[in-house]
């Protein structure tokens, strides 16, 4: 890295900032303090795009619902898994800590020791992300503009097969739904697997039904790319009855629609740009813990400070989490 | 670290990250609680459980902040440069929800005319409801 090069080359011109330290703090670590009060702005402007836009909205996708899936457990485990998540930044914050007062007192093997530990923790975290995303996108076809989750905001009965309303499967308002993809070349409904099972979901009552084209049928209105829009009927308030009249032209009982648009990019977007602090600062790490290991800082006798500022920026990204969890899966 | 020894060092970050933990877990029971997950029947009301969660997120950052990043051992004037122009985001907060406010407003003004458009052709003896008039207004966004 330049910074070393220059320490080594040269004690008069090198990048410590001289002899008098603006607020007694290393040039290094300052720098280190002001770019993350810029970061720390450019995640409130996406956060506040999210609450600003969640506010405007009639309905909006309810996360307990969304994010309700845990690997090899199957579904209807609401914040398990993010919690899990959680809990494995918030230690690798930790070990970074650790690390951080082993070089203190200049103790290679422990710096590396823990930091390799802080690394582990890192990519669990983005592994766990990883997965997350797997679902949303692979099996619940989630986009950057298409939302699979809707949320109602009616209250009344879905349909049965033949069309009449079935008093076992009651629509209420404020509760999501997943709205589920036929596979027409299957000539089956598409499987989801044991991750989402259908009943926590409450789509199973197609489960008998097979969808081979697009269309309107006595239960659900299948649309163009396949995707299953229950129809339900009204039984509460002004809108009790109400018929509705798609781009079609076809009139039928009210159906599940998409939902707001803006969830899917907000979540992808600020969750990945989340990630991406997570997986360049696991590459720090890396490196600098091979400077560590190679015994470079040792020379410096600052007391490890360059791993004092990669604890910085790894703190900041573990607080980044605790707005992004507290918005997106808590609220 | 700053003015403690390593050994009590060691001990503070292992009390912090306890505690940093109990606090999280305590946000997601709470929550859970909130939402009327656990117990049958038992919420709290929304505007509970957000503030709840918030502040206890708030709690969180200042000992992230504070103990880990090493805040509470920098000088005044730096700490200072650092923390206050986060204020600034206050106003953000405050000014983009209100507007956020004011479009649902303005999404539940159009729907309501919508309402009026579909009683008035329903008057006019046209067949079957425009409902759906409505509906594309308040959600196709």
């Amino acid at each position: 890295m330049a910074t070393d090069t220059a320490v080594l080359h040269d004690n008069k011109v090198d990048w410590s900032g001289g002899e008098k330290k603006p607020f007694k703090a290393s040039y290094g670590k300052l720098m280190m303090w002001y770019f993350l009060l810029s970061d720390a702005f450019t995640f409130s402007g996406f956060l506040i795009a999210y609450g600003t836009l969640r506010i405007s909205m009639p309905a909006w996708p309810v996360p307990d619902f969304v994010f309700q899936t845990v690997p090899f457990f199957g579904t209807g485990y609401p914040l398990y898994f993010v919690t899990f998540m959680t809990f494995v930044l918030l230690f690798s914050s930790y070990t970074m800590v650790r690390a951080v007062q082993e070089g203190a007192r200049e103790n290679k093997n422990g710096v590396v020791a823990w930091m390799f530990l802080t690394v582990i923790g890192g990519l669990g975290f983005l592994g766990c992300q990883a997965w997350e995303w797997t679902e949303l996108i692979g099996h619940e076809n989630m986009s950057v503009t298409r939302n699979t989750f809707g949320t109602h905001t009616q209250n009344g009965f879905y349909l049965d097969e033949n069309g009449n309303i079935d008093k076992s499967e009651p629509v209420i308002a404020g509760e999501s739904y997943l709205i589920h993809k036929a596979d027409f070349a299957a000539g089956h409904d598409h499987d989801h697997g044991d991750a989402h099972g259908d009943d926590a979901h409450g789509a199973d009552a197609h489960g008998a039904h097979s969808y081979d084209a697009p269309g309107h049928y006595k239960e659900a209105y299948v649309d163009e790319q396949g995707f299953i829009h229950r129809k339900f009927k009204v039984t509460e308030g002004e809108m009790a009855g109400v018929m509705v009249r798609g781009l079609d032209g076809v009139e039928s009982q009210p159906y599940e629609e998409f939902g707001p648009k803006a969830f899917g990019a907000l979540f992808f977007f600020i969750t990945g740009f989340h990630g991406t602090h997570v997986l360049s600062g696991v590459v720090f790490l890396l490196v600098i813990m091979l400077n560590v290991m190679t015994g470079l800082y040792v020379k410096r006798k600052n007391g490890y400070e360059m791993v004092e500022k990669i604890g910085l920026y790894w703190h900041f990204v573990d607080l980044v989490w605790v707005f992004v969890f507290l918005v997106f899966y808590l609220i | 670290m700053g003015h403690l020894s390593y050994e009590e060092s060691k001990a503070k970050a292992l009390k912090i990250i306890l505690i940093l933990a109990a606090i999280t877990f305590g946000e997601v029971i709470f929550a859970l609680l909130g939402k009327g997950y656990l117990i049958e029947g038992f919420k709290f009301p929304l505007i509970l459980v957000a503030g709840v969660m918030i502040l206890m997120s708030i709690v969180k950052a200042y000992l992230i902040v504070y103990e880990f990043m090493h805040m509470k051992y920098e000088v005044p004037g730096m700490v200072k440069s650092v923390l206050l122009p986060v204020f600034l985001l206050l106003w953000g907060v405050i000014a983009f929800f209100s507007e956020g406010n004011y479009w649902k407003g303005n999404r539940a003004k159009s729907v309501n005319a919508a309402k009026t458009k579909i009683e008035m052709k329903e008057k006019a003896g046209m067949q079957g409801s425009l409902y759906r008039e409505a509906d594309t207004l308040t959600k196709n966004i």
